[in-house]
């Protein structure tokens, strides 16, 4: 009678209890399987890597702009000035090209934007070639476009990471707070349930769910964007189960002593916004000052991004992880730690 | 050995405890007998909460001593919660589980007992086996809270507020099921702001005021002591009455007026009726309503605290 026995243990009732209102909350399933296909769908559309993108500029006398029409890569249009600096104040031009008192050209554009900056190279480049410039050294274009260094293959691993982060804070500081507000926690806490087993189960079952929540965006950047998987699979599994046990870890903690979902919300939004902006999930963290790295790299959703792209794209071992390693083991001791201390049972 | 009915089962000696600055309980003494039904009364705040969740472990005391079937929290936590079936006030259990599903999963936690399904039988919810927990009734949410507390076959019970918020058939569902666990031989400790309640179900009861209990001992003794057998309720139209003079008839203990009409408290119904009809002739009033009934454990609450127990 092994099932009967495994059905009447409590920690498998107290799985139980996590999958069945997990599956019972149709938002839940949304947000936690089909949200992070949706995003890397949309992301992957939006940041796909094309071959030279045609740039839009606005030429003010007709001449100007049927010289410009030589390059494929410019589209031009013919308006008034006052036509062409609206356009480019709307974002429909990048470039508005001039003739200047001097007998000369001038560009207007915003130097920060980089398409304005390639615009104004190229519609240079035809102008000084139409009035007769030869570029004395020749040379030919050698383009390589491999696997593993396009913007798709550097946000799949972030998108994967942050969905451990949010998956696991939020399972576990809604679940908990949710069972404290109703005073459920207490009723538990009053029958001979080891408390042990009620945070196990919760561990339980962001394991299973891990399962999913990783092969789901990972096998659809893999299929349909043919993002690589250079690295170990099962270091790759240990790392995701690791970084799900930090974040499970601080979950814990963010929900050791609310009483209230306001509360608790607060708290997680605190704690995950500096991570969604700061640890690498839609642009490099190194893009941040040098001053403020080191606190970057304290962050766990930083050590888990690199340790899964490192993984992924460059097919670094465990052993060329050990400062991502220890950070995320140290989240894992230190929260569980201090949560158990906090926790507020009733 | 003692026999079972004079074994004590629950024995609070001096039990203190304070929320900042507010005084919840201020030095309660209980004990109760196995198989017996104990009532801890009282209006709201009066401490029976607080009080309660100390003899179940799930609160500590600032002073004072709790022996719970022999035993003390401190030391044999793990074996008494084997040992209690408790019943919380404001316990909303998991809305997603099904009936079933919630007794299997409270089953799990105790090493022996009944059959979840047994259990559900039990409190008579064999038809709503499927139905999730949201779409039970108030009724129906209050039998499977009992359900959970006797999934561990308890020797001790304690129920907070069992029937607050029901309506009165539900609320009458509910006393007959206690009725059977009293039948069946065991203990209960329930807490409840309803006096009624307290003079149906339990054998004794302690009322509760201010963190202290004023008064206890058998519903019938309770109401012997303020020596009153019958109150004589009644409103009359047009001018207030002369209370004064209502209150030296024969046989009157105390006059109050309350919710719109006046409160006689009186050891004779047959001396006090015609004097009191008498009365009224000779100040020209009308009747336009008179009740008499027996007294109840809320004149005793009412006789003591120059109150009533509840606003309503």
């Amino acid at each position: 009678m092994t099932e009967r026995r495994w059905r009447t243990s409590a920690l498998a009732q107290l799985t139980l209890l996590r999958y069945r209102e997990f599956v019972r909350e149709p938002e839940a399933l949304f947000w936690a399987l089909v949200f992070p296909v949706i995003l890397t769908t949309g992301l992957g559309i939006a940041f796909r890597n094309q071959p030279d993108q045609i740039e839009h500029v606005a030429a003010v006398t007709a001449p100007l702009a049927s010289a410009l029409t030589g390059d494929p890569l410019l589209a031009v249009q013919t308006m008034t000035p006052e036509a062409a600096d609206q356009a480019l104040r709307r974002g429909a031009v990048v470039l508005v090209v001039a003739s200047a008192p001097d007998g000369g050209v001038s560009y207007r554009y915003d130097d920060t934007n980089p398409d304005a900056r390639v615009a104004r190279t190229r519609v240079d480049r035809v102008v000084q070639r139409a009035a007769g410039r030869v570029d004395p050294v020749p040379v030919t274009d050698d383009r390589i476009r491999e696997a593993g260094s396009r913007y798709i293959d550097f946000l799949v691993p972030g998108l994967v990471g942050m969905g451990i982060m949010g998956n696991a804070i939020w399972g576990l500081g809604f679940a908990i707070v949710d069972a404290r507000r109703r005073h459920l926690m207490k009723r538990i806490v009053a029958t001979p349930m080891r408390p042990r087993d009620y945070l196990l189960s919760f561990l339980i079952w962001r394991l299973l769910l891990l399962v999913f929540e990783v092969t789901i965006p990972i096998g659809f950047g893999v299929f349909v964007f043919g993002v690589p998987m250079r690295g170990s699979l099962l270091e790759f599994t240990l790392l995701c189960i690791l970084g799900s046990l930090s974040f499970s870890a601080l979950g814990l903690l963010i929900a050791s002593r609310a009483r209230t979902i306001e509360a608790v919300s607060g708290i997680m939004n605190l704690v995950m916004m500096p991570m969604w902006i700061l640890s690498g999930v839609f642009f490099s963290a190194q893009r941040f000052p040098d001053a403020v790295q080191p606190f970057i790299r304290a962050l766990p959703l930083t050590a888990l991004n690199d340790a899964l792209r490192a993984n992924m794209l460059q097919a670094v071992g465990l052993t060329g992880l050990v400062p991502e390693v220890v950070v995320l083991g140290l989240y894992v001791v230190g929260c569980f730690g201090l949560a158990m201390r906090l926790f507020r049972w009733q | 050995m003692p026999s079972p009915a004079d074994r004590t089962v629950l024995a609070v000696r001096g039990l203190k405890k304070s929320f900042l600055d507010v005084q919840a309980v201020a030095g309660v003494d209980l004990d109760v007998s196995a198989g017996e039904c104990f009532g801890l009364l009282g209006p709201n705040g009066a401490g029976k909460t607080t009080t309660i969740e100390i003899c179940e472990g799930l609160n500590t005391a600032d002073e004072g001593e709790v022996e719970v079937l022999g035993l003390h929290w401190k030391r044999d936590a793990a074996a008494l919660r084997e040992r209690l079936g408790i019943q919380l006030q404001e316990t909303q259990l998991a809305d997603k589980l099904t009936v079933l599903e919630t007794l299997e999963l409270f089953r799990s936690f105790f090493r022996q007992g009944p059959a979840a399904a047994d259990v559900m039988r039990l409190v008579a919810l064999e038809d709503k086996q499927t139905a999730r927990v949201r779409t039970l009734s108030g009724g129906q949410k209050q039998r499977l809270a009992l359900a959970c507390a006797l999934v561990g076959d308890p020797e001790l019970l304690f129920l907070d507020e069992p029937t607050t918020g029901l309506d009165p058939q539900a609320r009458r569902q509910l006393w007959d099921l206690i009725d059977e666990f009293k039948r069946a031989g065991r203990t209960i400790v329930l807490t409840t702001h309803y006096m009624e309640e307290a003079e149906r179900l339990c054998e004794r009861v302690a009322i509760m005021d201010h963190g202290r209990v004023i008064a206890r001992g058998t519903p019938r003794e309770l109401i012997a002591s303020i020596g009153v057998e019958h109150v004589i309720e009644w409103s009359t139209e047009g001018t207030a009455p002369d209370l004064a003079a209502i209150s030296r008839l024969p046989g009157v203990r105390d006059v109050r007026v309350g919710n719109g009409a006046v409160l006689m408290q009186v050891t004779h119904l047959h001396e006090a009726v015609p004097a009191l009809l008498a009365e009224l002739a000779r100040q020209g009033l009308a009747l336009t309503e008179l009740r008499t009934r027996s007294a109840t454990l809320e004149d005793v609450f009412v006789a003591l605290t120059g109150r009533h127990s509840r606003d309503d």
